[in-house]
């Protein structure tokens, strides 16, 4: 689910489907490379369509960076319960996680290309949000 | 097939430039796009790409704004860089659109 190996902004990638959730961070792998913290979740807690809080705090844990992490994350609810995720994060945490506005593959692909440089969380960000511009 | 003009080591003000023949059968997409600005991205030289001579320019450290470009297989891509690593930026840069990306 998750493979984490340097000091780069990790990437987590939050959608309501399982599938999509994997095949975009397998994108993000083969695109990018594994330079990058990056971890995925999907589907409500019995496995349907749907997001859970759990699950994005699993997830962030997992990419966790001393950078901090980008979550990208596709429609309404996987946008607030990443939101809740974060307020639940201890408070050290919580200011080196941002939830992106940018669409969840591309926006995936995009932040983790400019963490692979070693770009702060700001720049990783406003990167994957460059799609919006 | 590579030209470089200007070229002045060691010089930072001016600007370097050089052109390359996108070979790779899918052109400057996705995956290219994300090399390109990786290795971009190691050097602190300004780097700019277009495809013509006179621009306009684009920050080919930015991977939107590279895959906006939409440069198809067989198009010229001139580069501009700026800085004081700009001639090894130069090199890689167009050394990774000679060898297709590594695709071919």
């Amino acid at each position: 689910m998750n493979s984490s190996n340097s000091c780069n902004v990790g990437i987590v990638i939050v959608s309501h489907s399982r599938k999509i959730a994997e095949g975009a961070a397998d994108m993000v792998r083969q695109m990018v490379g594994s330079a990058v913290p990056l971890a995925w979740t999907g589907g409500d807690i019995d496995g349907g369509l749907g997001t859970n809080v759990a699950g994005i705090l699993e997830a962030i844990e997992a990419a966790w960076s001393p950078a901090g992490v980008a979550v990208l994350v596709d429609l309404g609810g996987a946008e607030t319960n990443s939101e809740m995720a974060v307020e639940m994060l201890p408070e050290d945490r919580r200011a080196r996680v941002v939830v992106c506005n940018a669409p969840v593959v591309e926006g995936a692909v995009i932040a983790a290309t400019e963490s692979s440089g070693g770009s702060p969380l700001a720049a990783v960000k406003r990167s994957a949000e460059e799609f919006y511009a | 097939m590579h030209d470089a003009h200007a070229s002045r080591p060691g010089e930072t003000a001016v600007p370097l430039t050089a052109s390359a023949v996108l070979v790779n059968k899918v052109g400057l997409h996705a995956r290219p796009s994300v090399k390109l600005t990786q290795c971009a991205k190691g050097f602190t030289a300004k780097i700019e790409l277009a495809l013509s001579a006179d621009g306009p320019w684009t920050d080919a450290k930015s991977p939107v704004k590279v895959m906006r470009v939409k440069a198809p297989q067989g198009a010229t891509l001139h580069f501009r860089v700026t800085g004081s690593d700009g001639k090894a930026a130069l090199a890689a840069v167009l050394a990774l659109v000679h060898d297709g990306f590594g695709e071919a």
